[in-house]
């Protein structure tokens, strides 16, 4: 599904390496969990496979199936299937909720030479997605993430992760500033979606998360590499004796 | 002597004369005389430090090629219309100038016809306003207009009053002069859409007496070489409401002026404006002067202008806050979205404030879209240009919001879509 091979980037303004070879290759219907200490590169990844701008790859490929991520613009990524839900989202003021949604529905649809979704069809669609979220009408028409509490944010990540149904998901600590409940919904959401032919990059600080969304590999990342990659374990010993002893082991 | 040396130096005003017709003549003599002694307006004013004045004040229009319109503006809105060509009132385009709690009539028939709420105001809201700056431009209008209507609403009728302007030729001069009364209780939504000319002058008087209400939408068309400067003169008295939204697309020039008294107490001002502009000939420039002098007010200014490829828009607005005018409630916001880095937006809020107990607070702001908004929506799979749309139409929805009537403003919301997608770069 998702293929990075020797991944090095640096930021566009400052001669500064933050990735410096990565190498992660995530199967369909995968979940695979990135680790690591605050600065090892984490977001960076999602928003370099995303494609953020600030950002020059130098070496290296990501692929996502055949097609080369990084060679297309973000809303081109959208389409082939990749999406990132943010760690913060972004406030549109005077954009509706919903109105984002259908516009960033369609324009997939378009872009895939797909039939547009009716404004019925649509309705129907993200009612029932947004009921299991527990998202209200309320939060549907007002204008993007505005005034949404932290949770209510990240609730709305995964909404937009529904209705778009993309291949390859990327959440960029999804659980920062939720409580247990709201983590736990969040979780449940995610979990919803998993299937043989979606698979889910979650970048966690926290093994608690991943109580829930259940990873098949788990990575560490450090210095702007994966350091060292395992089963579920891997994320329990980082949750007990933190990264010191890992950092150890690789110097 | 300054008055007499500027009158020595304005020779454009040699030989002007003001027409002749009914009890406006002396009104139009008056403006005259004011006129002439402020002289028309110079770019060293201070007034007009940002908008150079010439081309509304040259001799003759330069010209401008009329826009056909596709769809007639709030086509869906079931109101009473009454067409002007080229500042000329034309009955035969028009509705008939019946509305039920609407007097209406002409001011090129007005003659000796008794209409004592007409002759107590006409030139007289403009006079008030040229103190403590002078607009001359109003005077010139008062003394030489001779079109208009003079509309005074003593109910509460059921549609909107539209006042629809149209241009036929290329070098058109309209000067129209309106006079609004809204009476004690009574109500009115007054639609006033597209060029009146090549070159326009437009007076609008509006007094509102107490408990009345006056909603004003005026979408000023789309004409690329159109010179327009307009003054709204409102008066407004206790428990009253003056609600005036302008939206602006093209145009050469445009000097929109609203000038508010605020007489009574609890009363209410929302002044509003939306302009889009692109390119280098676009000047785009709104001035406001509210003032309060009555106690428990509420005023509020919010202008957005989005701004490409060298286009220019300024905004001037004031607050002033008489001695005495207590819990007064001003709110003033001015924003441009800049573009491309051609583009500019010169700005100048000010207050002015001699009483001690009230809540003003202005602000202004330029900038360019917000990357981090435009990265989400393209990372949801909308282009670039569609990303762009969205974020400007957002930007302006919030001007659009002071317009009370849904429909009317749903209207305009898509005529800004429509405008961004066909001139989408």
């Amino acid at each position: 599904m998702l293929e990075i091979k020797n991944l090095h980037v640096q930021l566009e303004d400052e001669d500064k390496q933050i990735l410096k070879g990565v190498d992660l290759t995530v199967g369909a219907g995968q979940v695979h969990a990135i680790m690591g200490p605050n600065g090892s590169g984490k977001s960076t990844l999602s928003y370099v496979l995303s494609g953020k701008s600030g950002y020059e790859v130098t070496d290296g490929t990501a692929m996502l199936g055949d097609v080369d991520l990084l060679d297309l613009d973000p809303e081109e990524r959208a389409a082939a299937g990749l999406f990132l839900a943010f760690q913060y989202p972004v406030e549109i003021p005077g954009v509706g909720n919903m109105t984002f949604l259908r516009t960033a529905v369609n324009s997939q649809r378009k872009a895939r030479g797909e039939d547009e979704m009716s404004a019925g069809d649509f309705l129907k669609f993200i009612r029932e997605k947004a009921k299991s979220l527990k998202i209200d009408a309320d939060m549907l028409k007002r204008p993007v993430n505005v005034g949404f509490s932290g949770g209510e944010k990240k609730r709305n990540e995964i909404l937009q992760m529904a209705m778009l149904e993309p291949k390859m998901c990327i959440l960029d600590e999804t659980d920062s500033g939720l409580d247990v409940d709201a983590m736990k919904l969040v979780a449940e959401g995610v979990n919803a979606l998993r299937s043989e032919g979606r698979s889910f990059l979650v970048i966690t600080h926290y093994q608690r998360l991943l109580d829930h969304i259940k990873p098949d590999v788990v990575h560490i990342m450090a210095d702007g590499r994966i350091i060292k990659s395992g089963g579920p374990e891997l994320a329990l010993e980082v949750e007990n004796n933190g990264y010191a002893d890992l950092l150890a082991e690789v110097a | 002597m300054t008055v007499a040396s500027k009158i020595a130096a304005d020779p454009r005003l040699d030989g002007l004369t003001v027409p002749a017709g009914g009890w406006p003549t002396a009104a139009r003599s008056s403006a005259l005389m004011r006129l002439q002694t402020m002289g028309l307006p110079v770019k060293r004013d201070e007034y007009w430090r940002y908008t150079d004045p010439s081309a509304l004040v040259c001799e003759a229009p330069l010209p401008c090629d009329p826009l056909q319109t596709s769809t007639p503006i709030f086509g869906t809105v079931d109101k009473t219309r009454l067409v002007f060509v080229d500042g000329v009132f034309d009955a035969d385009q028009s509705d008939a100038p019946e509305l039920a709690g609407v007097e209406i009539t002409r001011l090129f028939e007005v003659n000796d016809l008794d209409l004592h709420w007409a002759q107590g105001l006409y030139g007289k809201l403009e006079e008030a306003g040229q103190s403590p700056v002078a607009r001359p431009l109003a005077a010139l209008n008062t003394a030489q207009a001779t079109e208009g209507m003079l509309v005074r609403v003593t109910g509460k009728p059921e549609k909107p009053l539209h006042i629809s302007y149209r241009q036929s030729s290329k070098t058109s001069e309209a000067i129209l002069h309106h006079v609004i009364k809204v009476e004690a209780g009574a109500e009115l939504t007054l639609l006033e859409t597209g060029t009146p000319g090549a070159r326009s002058n437009v007076v609008l008087e509006v007094d509102i007496a107490d408990g009345g209400t006056l909603h004003h939408v005026r979408p000023q068309g789309r004409a690329h070489g159109r010179h327009v400067a307009t003054h709204l003169f409102a008066r407004v008295a206790t428990e009253a409401t003056l609600k005036s939204f302008t939206l602006s697309l093209n145009g050469q020039l445009t000097r929109n002026e609203i000038v508010t008294e605020i007489v009574g107490d609890d009363a209410a001002v929302h002044v509003g404006g939306a302009c889009v502009g692109d390119g280098d000939a676009f000047h785009h420039d709104d001035t406001v002067f509210i003032t309060h002098d009555a106690v428990n007010c509420e005023s509020r200014q919010v202008f957005k202008k989005v701004l490409r490829n060298g286009a220019t828009g300024v905004f001037q607005g004031k607050i002033l806050v008489k001695a005495g005018a207590q819990k007064t409630d001003g709110y003033q916001i001015s924003q441009a979205l800049l573009l491309d880095g051609d583009s500019q937006f010169l700005a100048k809020p000010e207050l002015e404030i001699y009483a001690d107990d009230v809540a003003c607070s202005h602000g202004s702001t330029s900038g360019a879209i917000d990357e981090d908004a435009m990265f989400y929506l393209r990372s949801r799979g909308v282009p670039e240009k569609e990303a762009q749309n969205l974020l400007v139409i957002a930007f302006l929805g919030e001007a659009l919001d002071e317009i009370e009537n849904e429909d009317l403003a749903a209207d305009l919301q898509s005529r800004l879509e429509a405008w961004f997608s066909r001139h989408s770069t």
